[in-house]
């Protein structure tokens, strides 16, 4: 295997050579002085057209916060955001707001887990989703109105014509949630940020959001990136996944290679804590102990170490860097830890190389 | 309260050891026996006059039996009546219509302090932790609230059961002098397990225990709740969206569709061979965290919402969404929960649907489905996209719909 920069552009899978999107030592920090709290502490990575990029990790991670310092939706008062966000070569950090406000909508858009609180609700849905139309396409109204059937329509909301007539609280959480997809889709963003967007949902929903996305990025070229904190989803949709601990990524794989051979004793742990459908029933949970009130500060050492079976005298002594994974089973692997996983602990297959052992 | 129709000859003073309806519980110890169990929520319009102009109907038509030490799962979508079914059991709703045995006991038939002691053998625990614990209580003061409605703070060991509650859901001692906002997530569900363990229940009805949980947390929990079953000798009716999660704690699982169920099984039995068409829609849907498993399952994907329970179709309440629907009977009649004589199918699995048997068979072969007169373009538009794997089980181009 040879040795490769961490930045190194990885091409999607249909070959586009440059980021779409990369972000670089991205950090947001709340409040100030002694009681700042860095939420978000130096993340990177980039999103390719037509890739899918999954963002996973417990509650309080970062995510969100991630997600909308990319956006420039974090308040502007209380925080500080440093590093750099390029999108198709322009940095958004320093984008006047007005220039800002242009580029989300049209360019990047947004999905969010609530989709009630997305949308606005006394104005029918039709003029809402005909609004975005017109304000990022330059339709007039009728043509924006009819655009916006159309795009119900492809969502999957049936009598599209009905609906658009109605107000948000009319729709169910599924409708909803479609309907906003059906609007950030409008634009023919050339990224979709996904924030939990079927968290709230059924299963049975949520299976047709996630094809409706899946549809979207294979059929549109569309990168998104996915925000979840369900392994599962990360399973069936990501190309690449970045696990976060406590505003880090600690671990990047591409999906099979993650799920086959985690690293990162966080990762595993994660892994070994879910039930599955297809295991023998009763299977002891290895469950992660403790709570993310446990970590340490990244400053001392590892956050995860007074939770991690693996962890040694360095662990806590020592901030472990995010570095190519050699050793690991697959190509293009990031991971921060001083002391990784040599097995899956869900199946007890070897996560290293042969050589490497 | 009328004595419900589906009860063939069991009165209220029928034991345990009698129930019929060949649901193959007589060999067994039933702890709590429900029959034919309604409740609806009358729909009030108008200020001064207060019309009721239709209902809600919640739960309509459950029963089931759970035995004696067993974890029942019950799983379902959003709004389908799961909470108040549970809510139900413990007399935290009014019954519409049926009946509720605890031990052989009808709780409608008691009254005041015999009421309360039963009370005490049913407890339950909830989803949002945060929302069911008085914030401005300690854990002491919580769990002693408990126990002193009962009446088991007399003897001079309340204390000394305090410190055994929370070494039994593995919380420190320090805990009994904090306030719930000064606990995570999973301890504060702990905080809410050992108040519901406090006066020594027999029954723990969880709704949605670990829901709220990260997924970490929520091992621990579950856990926990297996422990604490071998020890104690609980018996769980365990509410719960996540099937995974169901699956993995329960011996016996009921799937609910629209106030009643719609298949029962053993818990392997269940997700080996599902009968129900819902259920095999629900269990298809599930995203496993195994991308192999996920490239190349099927999925069936189901068209639409879950229809208004205050407004639930005719006949199976499911046709509206059944990628088998039939052109007789499942719109006009109302499928009973029954045994069926299937290969390989045990005698204690139960399904309502009227052609589970062709189903099984592949007699039967599923369509597409249609809303409101429009087929859903998310199904149809899939054809040519493998990854969905929806063409191949559930939408090939038949006549039937
Ligand atoms: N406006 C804010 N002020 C102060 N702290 C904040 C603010 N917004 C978020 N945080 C903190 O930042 C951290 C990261 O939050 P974030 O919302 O990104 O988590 P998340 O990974 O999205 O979690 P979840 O899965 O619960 O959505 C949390 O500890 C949160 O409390
Ligand atoms: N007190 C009430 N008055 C009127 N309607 C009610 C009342 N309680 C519940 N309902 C309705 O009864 C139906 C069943 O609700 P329930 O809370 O039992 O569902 P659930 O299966 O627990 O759903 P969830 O998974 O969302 O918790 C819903 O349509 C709900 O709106
Ligand atoms: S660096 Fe050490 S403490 Fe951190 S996860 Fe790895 S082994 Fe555990
Ligand atoms: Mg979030
Ligand atoms: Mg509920």
């Amino acid at each position: 295997m040879t040795a490769q920069p961490i930045t190194s552009p990885r091409p999607a899978a249909d070959g586009a050579g440059e980021a779409l999107l990369s972000v670089r030592d991205l950090t947001v920090t709340f409040g100030r002085g002694r009681k700042a709290f860095r939420a978000v502490d130096g993340v990177d990575f980039d999103v390719y057209p037509g890739q899918t990029v999954g963002l996973v990790g417990e509650s309080g991670c970062g995510k969100s916060v991630t997600s909308l310092a990319i956006m420039g939706l974090l308040p502007g008062r209380g925080n500080t955001v440093g590093g750099r966000v390029t999108f198709a070569g322009e940095d958004l950090l320093s984008m006047p707001a007005d220039q800002l406000r242009d580029r989300r909508g049209r360019d990047v858009a947004m999905i969010f887990q609530d989709p009630l609180s997305s949308l606005n609700p006394v104005v029918p849905l039709g003029v809402q989703v005909a609004e975005v139309i017109e304000r990022h396409k330059g339709r007039n109204r009728s043509d924006a109105q009819q655009e916006a059937a159309a795009m119900l329509k492809k969502v999957g909301i049936p009598d599209p014509d009905r609906r658009l007539k109605e107000y948000p609280h009319q729709l169910s959480g599924g409708m909803r949630q479609r309907a906003l997809i059906a609007m950030a889709l409008a634009c023919e963003p050339r990224l979709l940020i996904a924030d939990e967007p079927t968290t709230a949902l059924d299963v049975t929903i949520q299976a047709q959001i996630l094809a409706l996305l899946k549809e979207l990025v294979s059929e549109s070229g569309t990168a998104l990136i996915m925000i979840t904190h369900d392994l599962g989803v990360v399973a069936g949709l990501c190309d690449e996944v970045n696990v976060l601990y406590a505003g880090r990524i600690v671990e990047r794989a591409q999906r099979h290679d993650l799920f086959a051979t985690p690293r990162h004793p966080y990762t595993g742990g994660l892994l070994a804590s879910i039930p599955r459908l297809h295991e023998e029933r009763g299977r002891r949970l290895t469950p992660v102990p403790g709570s993310v009130s446990d970590n340490i500060p990244w400053e001392q050492g590892c956050a995860f170490a007074p939770r991690c079976a693996n962890a040694v005298d360095v662990c806590r002594q020592q901030t472990p860097t995010l570095v190519p994974d050699r050793d690991a089973v697959g190509d293009d692997r990031l991971l921060r830890c001083h002391n990784p996983l040599t097995a899956n602990p869900v199946d007890d297959t070897p996560t290293v190389e042969e050589d490497a052992r | 309260m009328s004595t419900p129709d589906p009860t063939p000859g069991s009165g209220p003073a029928a034991g345990p050891g009698e129930t019929g309806a060949g649901t193959a519980t007589a060999e067994h110890d039933v702890l709590l026996d429900v029959r034919g169990l309604k409740v609806h929520f009358p729909i009030k319009k108008g200020l001064v006059f207060d019309r009721t102009v239709g209902h809600v109907y919640a739960v309509d038509g459950m029963d089931l039996q759970i035995r004696r030490g067993e974890t029942y799962g019950l799983v379902g979508e959003s709004g389908c009546g799961k909470s108040t079914f549970g809510r139900a059991i413990l007399r935290l709703e009014d019954l519409t219509e049926g009946q509720v045995l605890f031990d052989g006991t009808d709780l409608a038939s008691l009254k005041g302090e015999e009421l309360r002691r039963q009370r005490r053998h049913m407890q339950m625990v909830f989803q949002d932790p945060l929302g069911s614990l008085d914030p401005r209580q300690t854990v002491e003061q919580l769990l002693l609230e408990g126990m002193r409605a009962h009446g088991m703070t007399k003897d001079r060991d309340a204390h000394e059961r305090l410190t055994d509650l929370l070494r039994e859901v593995g919380l420190p001692r320090t805990a009994l002098s904090k306030y719930p906002h000064e606990f995570s997530g999973g301890q504060r569900q702990r905080v809410g397990i050992a108040r519901a363990l406090s006066v020594d229940p027999q029954l723990i009805v969880a709704d949605e225990p670990v829901s709220a949980l990260d997924v970490s947390v929520q091992a621990q929990v579950i856990n926990l709740l297996a422990d604490l079953q071998a020890e104690l000798g609980l018996t769980y009716l365990l509410i719960a969206h996540d099937l995974a999660v169901v699956r993995h704690i329960s011996d016996r699982v009921g799937v609910m569709y629209l106030g009643a169920l719609v298949e029962e099984a053993d818990a392997d039995d269940l997700y080996e061979a599902p009968l129900h068409p819902y259920t095999r829609a629900l269990l298809s849907a599930v995203p496993v965290p195994d991308p192999t498993v996920e490239d190349t399952r099927e999925q069936i994907l189901l068209v639409g919402d879950l229809p208004s329970p205050a407004n639930p179709p005719s006949g199976c309440r499911f046709h509206t969404r059944c990628p088998w629907r039939q052109e007789t009977r499942c719109d006009t009649e109302r499928p009973a929960l029954r045994t069926v004589e299937i290969d390989g199918v045990a005698g204690s699995h139960r399904v309502a649907c009227h052609w589970a048997e062709q189903i099984a068979s592949g007699e039967l072969q599923p369509h597409a489905v249609t809303v409101s007169g429009v087929t859903d373009p998310t199904l149809t538009t899939h054809d040519d996209d493998s990854a969905l794997g929806a063409k191949d089980t559930a939408y090939p181009t038949t006549d039937g719909g």
